[in-house]
């Protein structure tokens, strides 16, 4: 989740930032292996592409072009042309909106869905559609607010004054104390009536954390609002949490309107594949009829395949939301070079791998074989005395009584330097102090847990490379 | 104007100026002709008499309020000191909503003449703070230029309800002498005979200076006045016939021409007064030290019995002009002292107003635009000042004569009309302002309720306002509005968008249904606070969407419609709303902003919305508070709320507070006992709708509008009868009904109407709980997981585990459902994605394996949304 969530604010920051070259995007999403590597293909593209136009364009040109328009979808970019799987919902909400925006009718409305269920991606598309409406068009104003951006009423209230321009805004600064912002903008509101005030349309991303305010006063005053005859509002409330009418006080829940806009995909397998094929799919338009050609075929190829069907079946099976599909594909296509110019099966397989690997045991593959070892005196621990806390002076015994009966290949190590191994297991989190206040025991004698499921060891002693056999042995047997 | 001398709040000391002129032994009072203010620090003296318009102490301490002093007197004990004066208000005393009634932006220096019954116009004279210049502007002139920041100009006539032009008559000073009313209590009272002829020789002797004859008129006429002001108050009792009689225009103007003949005799007098101006000059050396305004009142001493029996003859001759009623009340007020001296009244204001006339006149040659105050303040400009004009007089007696003429057309119109016309309006008003004496301005604070902080009114804020265009500081002040929309909002078009509209929770409705009884409740309550002038509180509760908020409104509106037509008296409704806050503190900011559009701290608004609740002033409007979201005012040491339900307690307070919040218990559960019990027992609670209230509620509002079967009402309004009786719950399904309609007419093309199914659907949508439908759209993982977590809590016996147990059966259903195992991290992400659904509840994730996972539905529900898969 937190990784949903940072890739959020980053798509957030980027937007406020305005379009960017997609290359940038990239490294705000992490992937800077692949940054550099796009860098290269995409450099030399525009001198080329400018002297043949309309001719077909060569390969690494038609691979570089692919990708950006693929990275633009993937990445959330672009809206798409139409949501896919929400139709009524898409209608309720359009229709909601354009009441307010032409009849002046206020109303409030939560959309609730999973993370990465298209909630977004929904109100982008309705109020695209809202916006290219005539009489709408120039009539209504948005706030967009954040909970996570506008963490208490105060910033939240500065916000609402700055993006509706009002008059004790000099610049972007918005004057005055938080109870005189207060009292300005609810005057604002109040003084605007049903026919002759631009509707204004809140939308509120995160709306259980404004629930989280003081008072819920923003929420009461918004709700309030809409529930009067005053300027026409329409707030529009974006959460994933299903409870979220239960966090509302009383008061403010009465003034909602509990209209509900849920997501719920229920998309099957068959649906699934077909959304990745679309994905994928180069549109008709594309400058390079022969390489869009190509490379459709491939995909459709590629969605036939039966390992890549499992590897999709797998992602679906974990989440149906699309975000996580994305990050997928969005790998494998990064793969793909002027030496494979479609879309692979091993891609995919490698973008999976990749995707689904335990972080953990990478993090195992990393130790030596002395801290190895006494992950596995830990883990032999935690069998005998059934997931009860160990200290260090057990496992360094745990680890002496291996060494005196067993081993053959590691040697005796002295007291300290098994300490300091134990200490660097401490801080790569892998064991955990149980109680993190209490420093007054000593060392060797604090209480620690392993934070390893048994089959995460295990698997990292299958992949360690050239792991001892008495070491793997030991792993393996049942009591210490 | 005078900002500094209020700011400083300096102590001042009152102390008479010379002997009393009058006496009034039934009321036990001795009047006085002047006062003189000494304020600590500073060395000379100010002196305010009858007739000068002096700023009264009040609660904004930049615009002190405006007055013309009709007269000085004390009570018996010699202590208390009252001066009986005729009000002005500035622009920001005027109600806010009434502002617009002129029509125009107020000139900054612009008050107006104050026409009001229901004022009390006897202040103590220790709120005096000094005088003040004020100068007449007729109505179609526009106002002068250039003059000093001091001067208030006054052009019109507010009588709280509509600005009139005003009568120069009202305003001018009434030039006493050459019209005063046929009295002959001057003698009387004073017993200090002058001969009259040696008075005319003097006269004769024709040293005429303007000054001299001013002192002299109006020490004669406040002589008279003075004293014939004792009746005053015996007088209000018959004020209402009196209003009657008092003649409109013709008759007004054939008093007039009756009154002609003074203007001669007013000239001899004048001489005779003049020559006592010369016996003055011997007195110079007291004039030195004292200002103008205080010329008259050095002079009087010796020269005012010469007045008085001059006055004598010339008046007795002049009185058989007039009508006989009055002549023969005033014979009976001068004798008997009768109550019902109304003339005497008038006339006692009149001279006093003359005095000051006479004086801003004798000042004009020399410096029109000075103000009484700069002269106190500059003791030698205004000796030398008098030395010079003395000189002027002396090298154009000739002019002067001629000036004489002239100001013999002039002044007797103004004084002529003052002496007939006048004399019985001003009674009437004297008599009027008498009258409700007690109900308005209060004799230390007068009347604040609508004063509000005009900013170009003050004469510092006008260099504020010059600069303000060069600053981008000045939004803050600016009104702020959403900007209107391009195109007019469309109207409903068909009979479900009407429908839409009028069942939208904030449409109006025209009448609130099934809360009879509470309205009259609490109608009643107002009602009978406001006409008692009297204060209280009341406590109202209920859940949210019964209706409070909209029966009190409506109270308060229909109450406004009576006290429009006079039914009852004004109030003032003032509302504040606990969330709409940030702070509790911030009540006190919002009630005193909405009082008297003054801004500042909570602390200083506390202060002053004390000071104002606890004045004894008899103010002129109830005030209504009311209190939305009371609970959201509770602070530790509950003093916001101690403060509101203390206020309308005290005496003078008039106020009423209603108070609305959602739980009945409210001042039992978190009020200290001394809160609780200033907020008394008038309670009330609104009781959940009823299914047959709520069906009314929205029949009445769909208003024969046809878009529900009847069936469909019926079940909604028992669907949220059961829930919790909520209207807005209520409205919003039938809104939400007629949406569904709508769509689904297109296709089924039904009667159109909105109809059971259309309602259950809208029900299903808001009541339903949309957990199942969440847990059947899970993906296959996070539905093992869910499964897993049960089969964990079943094992364990508990409703919670960790999440390393939970994984441990995930894996194994893993394998029994023939998927591949996940891994940890996996699993982890599939964990937190239904925690963030909150169909389970987690401990932070930081914890890792060991975060605890609890179900946030019931396992029933899980097993059945699984089941049914």
């Amino acid at each position: 989740m937190a990784n949903c969530l940072r890739l959020k604010i980053n798509l957030c920051i980027v937007r406020f930032r305005g379009p960017q070259s997609a290359t940038c995007c990239q490294r705000s999403c992490g992937h800077r292996k692949y940054a550099g590597q796009w860098r290269e293909i995409t450099g030399p593209a525009p001198v080329k592409m400018s002297k043949r136009r309309s001719a077909a364009l060569t390969g690494a040109q038609g691979i570089s072009l692919a990708q950006k328009l693929l990275r633009e979808r993937l990445c959330h970019q672009k809206l798409p042309d139409q949501p896919v799987g929400l139709d009524s919902q898409y209608k309720h909400l359009l229709e909601l909106l354009r009441r307010t925006a032409v009849h002046g009718e206020s109303n409030s409305v939560l959309i609730v869905g999973p993370r990465g269920s298209g909630k977004t991606m929904l109100l982008g598309c309705v109020l695209r559609e809202l916006m290219s409406l005539k009489e709408a068009q120039k009539n209504v104003l948005l706030v967009e607010l954040n909970g996570l951006l506008q963490t208490d009423d105060k910033i939240a209230l500065k916000e609402i004054t700055r993006q509706l321009h009002l008059e004790n805004v000099v610049g972007d600064k918005v004057f005055g104390s938080f109870a005189e912002n207060l009292a300005f903008l609810l005057e604002a509101l109040k003084k605007g009536d049903k026919s002759s005030s631009r509707p204004v349309l809140f939308v509120l991303d995160e709306f259980d954390l404004f629930a989280h305010h003081k008072n819920q006063t923003l929420l009461y005053n918004l709700l309030d609002v809409s529930q009067s005859a005053q300027t026409p509002v329409a707030v529009l409330g974006l959460t994933c949490r299903l409870d979220v009418l239960e966090l509302l006080e009383k008061r403010v829940k009465s003034r909602f309107s509990h209209r509900q806009i849920h997501l719920f995909s229920s998309l099957s397998f068959a649906q699934y594949l077909d959304v990745v094929r679309a994905q994928l799919s180069l549109p008709p338009d594309f400058p390079d009829p022969k390489f869009s050609d190509e490379w459709n075929h491939s995909v459709t190829k590629l969605c036939e395949d039966k390992t890549v069907e499992e590897i999709l079946r797998r992602n679906f099976n974990g989440s149906k939301d699309f975000r996580s599909l994305h990050s997928l594909l969005f790998l494998a296509v990064s793969r793909v070079s002027v030496s494979h110019s479609t879309l692979r099966e091993a891609d995919l397989i490698e973008a999976w791998r990749l995707i689904s690997v335990d972080s953990k045991a990478n993090v195992l593959h990393g130790l030596s074989i002395l801290e190895l070892c006494l992950i596995i005196a830990m883990k032999h621990l935690n069998d005998t005395y059934d997931g009860e806390p160990f200290n260090f002076q057990m496992v360094h015994n745990e680890f002496k009584k291996f060494i005196q009966r067993k081993s053959h290949s590691i040697h005796k190590f002295e007291k300290p330097v098994v300490m300091k191994a134990f200490e660097h297991l401490l801080q790569l989190e892998l064991v955990r102090p149980v109680d993190s206040g209490v420093c007054k025991v000593q060392r060797e004698y604090q209480l620690m847990r392993l934070m390893l499921e048994h089959g995460q060891v295990m698997e990292a002693l299958q992949k360690y490379p050239q792991c001892p056999t008495d070491v793997k042995q030991w792993a393996l047997s049942a009591f210490g | 104007m005078s900002r500094y001398i209020t700011r400083l709040r300096m102590r001042r000391t009152y102390k008479w100026n010379g002997r009393p002129v009058g006496e009034d032994r039934k009321l036990k009072r001795k009047y006085y002709e002047s006062m003189s203010i000494s304020v600590e620090g500073k060395t000379e003296d100010a002196t305010v008499s009858s007739g000068q318009y002096i700023l009264i102490e009040g609660d904004d301490d930049d615009n002190p309020f405006v007055a013309q002093l009709h007269k000085l007197y004390t009570d018996d004990s010699g202590k208390k000191k009252t001066a009986v004066v005729q009000w002005f208000v500035r622009m920001c005393e005027v109600p806010q909503n009434k502002r617009k009634l002129l029509g125009r932006d107020p000139h900054p220096q612009e008050i107006f003449f104050y026409q009001d019954r229901s004022c009390d116009n006897e202040v103590d004279g220790e709120t005096i703070l000094g005088a003040v210049q004020i100068e007449y502007v007729p109505a179609e002139n526009s106002f002068p230029e250039g003059k000093s920041k001091d001067i208030l100009f006054v052009k019109l006539l507010w009588d709280t309800k509509s600005f009139k032009a005003l009568d120069p008559e009202l305003m001018q000073p009434p030039q006493s002498p050459k019209s005063p009313p046929p009295s002959s209590r001057g003698p009387q009272t004073r017993a200090l005979p002058t001969p009259d002829l040696s008075v005319m020789k003097r006269a004769m002797s024709g040293t005429l200076t303007r000054g001299s004859m001013s002192t002299g008129k109006m020490n004669s006429s406040e002589a008279e006045s003075l004293h014939s002001a004792s009746k005053l108050s015996a007088a209000k009792a018959l004020s209402a016939k009196r209003r009657s009689r008092a003649s409109s225009g013709p008759h007004v103007r054939k008093k007039l021409d009756l009154c002609s003949p003074t203007k001669n005799v007013s000239r001899d007098d004048v001489l005779g007064e003049i020559l006592d101006e010369h016996t003055e000059k011997t007195l110079t050396s007291k004039l030195n030290t004292s200002p103008t305004g205080r010329i008259s009142i050095s002079i009087r001493l010796t020269p005012l019995n010469l007045n008085e029996e001059e006055r004598v003859f010339p008046l007795s001759s002049h009185s058989p002009d007039k009508p006989k009623l009055t002549a023969h009340d005033k014979d009976d007020a001068t004798r008997a002292r009768t109550p019902s001296r109304r003339k005497d009244s008038a006339a006692l204001r009149e001279p006093a107003l003359a005095a000051l006339a006479e004086e801003e006149h004798e000042d004009s040659p020399i410096q029109t635009a000075a103000t009484p105050r700069s002269k106190r303040k500059s003791a030698q400009l205004v000796s030398s000042r008098i030395r010079k004009q003395l000189n002027v007089l002396g090298n154009k007696v000739d002019r002067l004569s001629d000036g004489d003429d002239d100001d013999d057309c002039f002044i007797p119109t103004k004084t002529d009309l003052q002496s007939s016309s006048d004399e019985e309006e001003e009674a009437k008003i004297d008599s009027e302002d008498e009258l409700i004496v007690k109900k308005r301005r209060g004799s230390r604070t007068p009347r604040s309720t609508e004063k509000t902080r005009v900013t170009a009114r003050t004469p510092r804020k006008t260099p504020i306002k010059k600069t303000a265009p060069a600053t981008p500081r000045t939004p803050r002040h600016a009104t702020p509005s959403i900007p209107s929309r391009s195109a007019p909002a469309r109207k409903p078009g068909n009979v479900l968008e009407e429908a839409r509209a009028r069942l939208h929770v904030s449409s109006v409705p025209e009448s609130l249904p099934c809360r009879e009884q509470e309205f009259q409740d609490i109608y009643n309550f107002v009602e009978s606070k406001v006409i008692d002038g009297t204060g209280g509180c009341m406590y109202i509760s209920g859940v949210p969407g019964t209706g409070k908020t909209a029966t009190v409104h409506e109270v308060v509106r229909s109450l406004q419609q009576s006290a429009e037509q006079d039914e009852i008296p004004h109030f003032h409704f003032i509302e504040i709303n606990g969330m709409k806050m940030t702070d509790p503190h911030q009540a006190y900011v919002q009630i005193l902003q909405k009082l008297t559009d003054q801004k500042a701290t909570p602390d200083h608004a506390a202060a002053l919305l004390e000071k104002r609740f606890s004045a004894p002033a008899p103010k002129k409007e109830t005030t209504v508070l009311l209190v939305d979201e009371l609970d959201l005012l509770w602070t530790r040491k509950q003093n916001v709320m101690y403060n509101l339900f203390d206020w309308p307690t005290r005496r003078n307070a008039r106020l009423v507070v209603l108070t609305i919040a959602n739980t009945m218990d409210l001042p039992e559960r978190i009020m200290i006992n001394r809160v609780a019990s200033r907020l008394g027992l008038t309670r009330m609670s609104f009781q959940p709708y009823t299914f047959k209230q709520l069906q009314q509620i929205i029949t009445s509002r769909l208003n024969r509008v046809k878009a529900f079967e009847e069936d469909a009402l019926q079940l909604v309004s028992r669907k949220v009868a059961a829930l919790s009786g909520d209207a807005r719950r209520c409205l919003d399904i039938c809104r939400r009904a007629t949406e569904i309609c709508e769509h689904s007419g297109s296709q089924k093309n039904g009667s159109g109407l909105v109809g059971m199914s259309h309602v259950m659907e809208a029900l299903d949508e808001m009541f339903s709980s949309s957990y199942i439908a969440a847990i059947r759209c899970a993906s296959v993982q996070e539905q093992l997981f869910l499964r897993a977590v049960i089969a964990e809590f079943r094992r364990l016996g508990l409703e919670e585990a960790t999440f390393q147990q939970v994984f441990v059966q995930h894996q194994a259903l893993c394998r029994v459902e023939g998927l591949q195992p996940v891994s940890v991290s996996e699993g982890l992400a599939v964990c937190q994605r239904l925690g963030s659904c909150r169909l389970l509840l987690l401990e932070g994730s930081r914890l890792d394996l060991f975060l605890r996972i609890r179900l946030n539905v019931s396992q029933d529900d899980v097993l059945y949304a699984l089941k049914a898969d």
